[in-house]
């Protein structure tokens, strides 16, 4: 080692070939394996999105049909198709269309033609529920009411996948679980990075921490059992489940993440910056308020930031508290339905590939892009402030 | 950085006697942390005022079917028990501890030892480490069945009529709370590597010790609090879980405890969702649905707990350090 050159590679060389190494085979490939192992991570973000993605892609391809009426062609026109046409027309994947014979081919071609015979007359019932104007925009369905415009209603005989009810499900438990959280989160992360004496704060500090230790489906437990009987004996609502209580509920899943975030925050504001502030004739809080609160402000955003993303994708909680009916309206008090609990509550009833199926890892696709935006930007500013906090001192 | 500090337009710093703002200022911000802590109370202590008349040693010990193999009312707090439940739960954080400490240790490894703290490489691996942290758990569950039982288990079971390992399992449930857990690890790792004072290394490379040795030898038993913490918080975390294992190898009632790997498995998170959404008379499962929060929170409460208090040690020793 003290023979190395000024130049050397912080890495080792395969075998010394980097002048003045000693050859270290052993030390080159544990230390390769290391790296190719810590790539674990990159790997999982990756795969996730590709896995989640793939099963949503042929909905995205608008190559599902949900249409309780396909069209239907005859045996003589469906042997005059191109084999991959044939293959679009039966919805197979290429695996199992080349496992069939042509007979088995031409069974399926007599069972769509029956279906054909049998299916209803309506107007909807030719409707692929599937298109994207159907997923967001507004339509008249025959077997609804005509005010129910925007509708999920993935079960009857038309299978209505409208997404709205959900996305605006989402919004309103996460709107009402920000909006309990984050006043709180950040009050406490004052008080406790810049107000309290240094042994109180080693105290609170894993204390309010301890909150994350407690499981969503105990939260959502607490919110179903217990909070929505009281809330609604205090606020006296209609409908005992509704996206109020479980908002509340959620807000309690936040209030750690924001917490920790913010105070992460503060505490990186350099203590001279107090210490000047308190020089010159500033209290505390006014220290705390006017100076440490205005530099560390992009953290604190970065930790609502991410208090969004953990309220819009936080499961249990919302199943259990919400009342799940997917109900479009933008009241706080009526039963919601949000989406990632439409993808817990009906995932098991749904058929293995089926559009349904599809349509719950389309929205999931879109929670993952959704949460991988925020994470990101949240990501970017800590990194940022940090960096400018840290380069101005030194 | 040429950006300007912060500059509010008007500072007004003349003190007076009493001083009403920061009188108001401390009492709000610090009403704020007593309100969280008092909720943390609420919960706390409602569950164990419940729950503690059911929760004993016979509810804790005994399954879910009699003697004889009649499946129990699992609604009913005068039969039922939770034995199933806390071995299935047990089971699948085990497993997913096997796969999720060496790799997240690995990582924190490269992090700290090798990693150039501003290359690229590691900007993305930090990013991607963050990121998932942040993906919701539903779209984990998503990803567990996309990608392990339909991906990986398909592909296992090539050939076969019945799918073997292509359908919810203990082992499927458990590699996607592997990775649902892999960031906890990771930053619990690296806190405590970063918490060896450099001069240690410097010492063992001095005396000649190579890189790998001082690594092996030196910095990893000196981390050994920081690594057991990041294992800890992982089972806790884990361990109460249950949008990732809906779809990947909970089940709602078995008869049997699991024996293979591609068994289903009895959870103590989900049976908790299972007796407040699916009781026909929850005035009558109410007290076991008490009883068994509670046992669920005294696995991960004391889990994080455990956590916390290392970590305070660990952060102790690297101020000193410093």
């Amino acid at each position: 080692m003290t023979n190395a050159p000024h130049n050397a590679k912080r890495t080792v060389g395969w075998m010394g070939i980097h002048r003045g190494h000693k050859a270290r085979p052993a030390e080159w490939l544990a230390e390769k394996f290391i790296f190719l192992v810590s790539l674990t991570a990159i790997l999982m973000v990756f795969l996730i999105f590709v896995f989640v993605a793939r099963e949503a892609l042929p909905l995205v391809l608008g190559r599902m049909n949900s249409a309780a009426a396909r069209p239907a062609i005859s045996m003589a026109e469906f042997d005059q198709l191109k084999p991959a046409d044939q293959q679009l027309y039966l919805e197979l994947t290429p695996a199992e269309f080349k496992r069939m014979d042509k007979e088995a081919l031409h069974s399926l071609v007599e069972v769509r033609l029956e279906e054909a015979k049998e299916a209803p007359k309506d107007k909807d019932a030719k409707v692929n529920t599937t298109e994207w104007r159907y997923l967001f925009g507004a339509h008249e369905w025959s077997d609804s009411r005509p005010e129910d415009r925007y509708v999920w209603q993935p079960i009857g005989r038309i299978h209505k996948y409208n997404l709205w009810p959900l996305i605006i499900g989402s919004l309103k438990t996460t709107a009402v679980a920000l909006l309990f959280s984050v006043p709180l989160a950040i009050a406490a992360a004052i008080y406790v990075s810049q107000l309290s004496s240094p042994t109180l704060k080693e105290w609170l500090k894993p204390a309010i921490e301890l909150l994350s230790g407690v499981p969503s489906v105990v939260l959502g437990f607490f919110g179903l059992i217990v909070m929505a009987t009281f809330l609604q004996g205090v606020f006296g609502y209609q409908s005992r489940l509704n996206a109020f209580v479980a908002g509340i509920a959620l807000g309690l899943a936040v209030i750690p993440v924001v917490f920790s975030i913010a105070e992460d925050a503060l505490t990186s504001v350099p203590r001279s910056y107090t210490q000047a502030a308190l020089a010159l004739g500033a209290s505390k809080w006014q220290a705390a308020w006017q100076i440490v609160l205005p530099a560390a402000a992009p953290g604190v955003f970065a930790a609502v930031v991410l208090g969004f993303g953990r309220a819009i994708g936080e499961t249990m909680v919302v199943l259990m508290a919400s009342g799940n009916a997917s109900i479009m309206s933008l009241s706080l008090f009526d039963s919601t339905r949000s989406i990632t609990a439409t993808i817990a509550a009906e995932l098991a009833e749904a058929v293995f590939g089926g559009h349904h199926y599809r349509m719950l890892f389309l929205i999931g696709a879109m929670l993952f892009i959704v949460t991988f935006l925020t994470n990101l930007a949240g990501d970017l500013i800590m990194h940022r402030l940090k960096g400018r906090l840290e380069g101005r001192t030194k | 950085m040429n950006s300007s500090p912060p500059q509010p337009a008007r500072l007004d710093f003349r003190s007076r006697g009493f001083d009403f703002a920061s009188f108001a200022f401390t009492g709000v911000t610090g009403l704020a942390t007593l309100f969280i802590l008092a909720i943390l109370a609420i919960i706390i202590a409602n569950v164990v005022w419940h729950g503690w008349s059911t929760f004993s040693w016979r509810f804790l010990t005994t399954g879910m079917t009699t003697d004889t193999g009649v499946a129990k009312d699992m609604f009913n707090a005068e039969e039922a028990g939770v034995l199933p439940m806390i071995i299935g739960t047990a089971l699948r954080v085990l497993v997913m501890t096997l796969f999720v400490v060496p790799i997240g240790v690995i990582t924190a490894i490269y992090l700290t030892e090798y990693a150039h703290s501003t290359a690229l490489t590691t900007r993305i691996i930090r990013g991607a480490v963050n990121n998932l942290a942040g993906v919701p758990s539903i779209v984990f569950g998503l990803f567990g069945l996309g990608f392990f039982i339909s991906f990986i288990g398909g592909a296992m079971d090539a050939g076969r009529a019945e799918p073997h390992w292509g359908k919810p399992a203990i082992l499927w449930a458990s590699l996607t709370l592997a990775v649902m857990t892999l960031p906890l690890v990771i930053v619990a790792t690296e806190e405590s590597l970063r918490a060896i004072t450099p001069g240690l290394r410097e010492a063992s490379l001095a005396l000649g010790a190579t890189k790998l040795e001082t690594i092996l030898k030196i910095v990893l038993p000196e981390a050994l609090p920081g690594i057991l913490t990041g294992g800890i918080l992982a089972v806790g975390r884990a361990g109460g879980e249950v949008a990732p294992i809906l779809f990947t190898g909970a089940a709602y009632y078995m008869r049997d405890l699991p024996k293979a790997p591609t068994d289903q498995f009895m959870d103590l998170g989900y049976h908790v969702f299972i007796l407040s959404t699916q009781s026909p008379d929850i005035e009558k499962t109410r007290p076991i649905l008490f009883a068994t929060v509670l046992a669920l929170l005294l696995l991960t409460l004391s889990l994080n707990l455990i956590a916390v208090l290392v970590r305070a040690r660990v952060r102790k020793k690297m101020r000193a350090g410093h």
